[in-house]
């Protein structure tokens, strides 16, 4: 299986997720006016990954601004993972970085967690 | 002759970094939110500040982006004529304003009204439950996002929505939203 690579843009984050490692990973800025579309491609990975996943998937967000648009798509990939988790053919962990005084971004880790049921890391970064 | 001098005096006073009147384009929001962003780095704000006020402004300028459909109608010679939008964005001593303006069918006021009323009596704790539903709820599917934007602005600017609706002919009203951020 391929890994997906997407390149960032002013509006969109960079996306790699690496099936040999099972590590998974969305860096940057969300914050494209139609989430939809962007996040399309990373939900129908995670369709081909949930029939082969590794042992354990390593997800690591790392978002410096996601607008509302994009909550709901980061939403959707969560519970594909949540569903690839609670299936036990791979153990699944979000790590959700924040920045030291992002409040707002620790909270919205927090919102998530909340929702969904896999493990939650709340990692602080250094500036 | 526009007096260009009332203009400037006007904005002069009220601190107006950036404003803008017309249509809303995702390129224009690209420059927009770039040049804010530079504007922010050159005042040195605190990184919490700058990301509230960023934050902010990109579901502000969203909102518009997405209502901008519902005002496009078709004139007399058949002509589509599309209702622009006007946003302004200030700072009074610590104090950010990001202020919009645009106009919606009149008929949809009452249900913004109410949407707006129901998040401003709202406490903090509210409307983090409230944002949580919203955003685990199925049937929200659409590209605006149902009034997320909303509930996420009242939460991070920790203050009420201050708003206004002003009937503007037989089928449109106007739209106003002063949304305030301060450190």
């Amino acid at each position: 299986m391929e890994t997906l690579l997407i390149e960032g843009s002013p509006k969109t984050p960079t996306i790699k997720f690496d099936w040999d490692k099972g590590f998974l990973e969305i860096k940057g800025r969300s914050i494209p006016e139609n989430s939809i579309e962007f996040y399309k491609p990373l939900v129908d990975w995670l369709d081909k990954y949930s029939g082969k996943p590794q042992k354990v998937t390593d997800v690591n967000i790392h978002l410096e601004y996601f607008n509302t648009s994009s909550s709901k798509c980061i939403l959707d990939v969560f519970k594909k993972l949540e569903s690839i988790h609670k299936g036990g053919s791979s153990e699944v962990v979000i790590n959700w970085h924040y920045e030291e005084d992002d409040e707002d971004m620790l909270e919205a880790g927090e919102d998530y967690q909340a929702i969904i049921n896999i493990p939650f890391k709340m990692v602080l970064s250094e500036g | 002759m526009v007096d260009i001098y009332d203009f400037y005096d006007k904005m002069d006073r009220n601190k107006i970094m950036l404003s803008f009147k017309g249509d809303i384009t995702s390129e224009l929001l690209t420059s927009i939110l770039q040049i804010m962003e530079s504007k922010l780095d050159n005042l040195q704000e605190e990184p919490k500040v700058k990301k509230k006020v960023y934050n902010v402004l990109v579901e502000c300028l969203q909102n518009l982006y997405h209502h901008m459909d519902e005002v496009s109608f078709s004139d007399d010679s058949n002509e589509v004529v599309s209702r622009s939008a006007i946003f302004m964005i200030g700072k009074v001593d610590n104090e950010y304003s990001i202020i919009t303006g645009n106009y919606i069918l009149t008929s949809n006021v009452e249900n913004l009204k109410v949407k707006l009323d129901r998040i401003n009596e709202m406490t903090k704790e509210e409307l983090k439950e409230y944002y949580k539903e919203i955003l685990n709820n199925d049937t929200f599917s659409e590209k605006g996002g149902g009034g997320l934007g909303m509930i996420d602005i009242a939460r991070k600017s920790g203050q009420k929505l201050n708003y206004n609706f002003m009937v503007a002919d037989d089928k449109y009203s106007f739209f106003s939203l002063n949304i305030k951020i301060s450190n």
